[in-house]
């Protein structure tokens, strides 16, 4: 089974990840790419302990991650593989050979300089070139937090406001 | 007004309730409606926040109430993380997550307690409450 979900999450692993789309997808890893944490023991284990005994988790830097990914896509379990931020995961695209069709944008919260999108999607400018990166790649990018929720195109998303 | 706005005498915070959703504002509404004592409670709810605005927001709050307890609600939740990164630099703070209306009742009726050992015996009474009943 390929990978279930390539997930940007800026809370990493969570509620939702663990509970909302590991039990329907029936998650037996995730692929946590993140470079600092990735060089952190500490930073590791307090992921580690959020996760059912069932599920593995797999640390990796944005560089080790690209050469571990084609053995990780072949493992017959279902995995997700998510990152912290879009350059992260843009840079996880550049670099894995055409192997990534969909992207999940699942929470970017607030802090100064983002506008708001969606109930948890914050963007800056430059956060929205680098979806557009990523889509021009031939990747799919929706927003979804959940997984009954609707998947919110890339167009759509970039049009939206909070408000409307 | 809500049951908590309309108590004369506020009580000093003993815990704080970090949690998804409006789960904390909730279960303290639940406190105070059977035991009046829901304003030894602070609510915080994760919404819409980042894991650093979680954290600043949890440290704050620590910070002006001097409170020693902080329940979450969710082992591998949001909050959980941003308080066991709080508690490296907090080593008289007690974190108690996955947290239930009975353990928070038992917490709020030790008022005469430390709290961090309230904490702690609630979390057995919690733990013991679930039950099946019937199929």
């Amino acid at each position: 089974m390929p990978i279930a979900l390539y997930r940007i999450d800026d809370r990493l692993i969570h509620g939702q990840v663990v509970v909302g789309w590991g039990q329907p997808l029936e998650l037996r890893f995730i692929v946590l790419v993140d470079d600092e944490v990735a060089a952190s023991e500490w930073e590791q284990e307090l992921y580690r302990m959020g996760v059912p005994p069932e599920m593995t988790v797999h640390f990796f830097s944005v560089e080790d991650a690209v050469v571990a990914l084609p053995e990780l896509q072949a493992d017959a379990r279902p995995g997700l593989v998510l990152a912290g931020d879009i350059d992260t995961m843009m840079r996880l695209v550049e670099q894995s050979g055409h192997t990534i069709a969909a992207v999940n944008l699942g929470g970017i919260h607030h802090s100064p300089g983002r506008t708001p999108r969606l109930r948890y999607v914050f963007l800056t400018a430059a956060e929205e070139s680098g979806l557009r990166a990523i889509e021009r790649l031939g990747v799919e990018v929706t927003a979804q937090d959940v997984p009954n929720a609707r998947p919110v195109p890339l167009d759509e998303l970039l049009t939206s406001t909070l408000d409307s | 007004m809500t049951d908590e706005a309309e108590r004369s005498v506020e009580a000093p915070v003993r815990a704080v309730i970090a949690a998804h959703g409006t789960f904390a504002a909730g279960i303290v509404s639940a406190v105070d409606q059977i035991t009046g004592r829901g304003t030894m409670f602070r609510a915080i709810s994760n919404s819409g926040l980042c894991l650093d605005d979680i954290q600043e927001t949890l440290a704050r709050t620590l910070d002006e109430t001097g409170a020693r307890v902080i329940f979450t609600d969710l082992p591998a939740g949001s909050c959980t993380m941003a308080v066991r990164r709080l508690l490296r630099g907090r080593p008289d703070v007690a974190l108690i997550t996955g947290i239930n209306l009975t353990l928070l009742l038992d917490f709020a009726m030790q008022d005469d307690a430390d709290p961090v050992a309230a904490a702690h015996t609630a979390l057995e009474r919690g733990r013991a409450s679930m039950v099946a009943h019937g199929a």
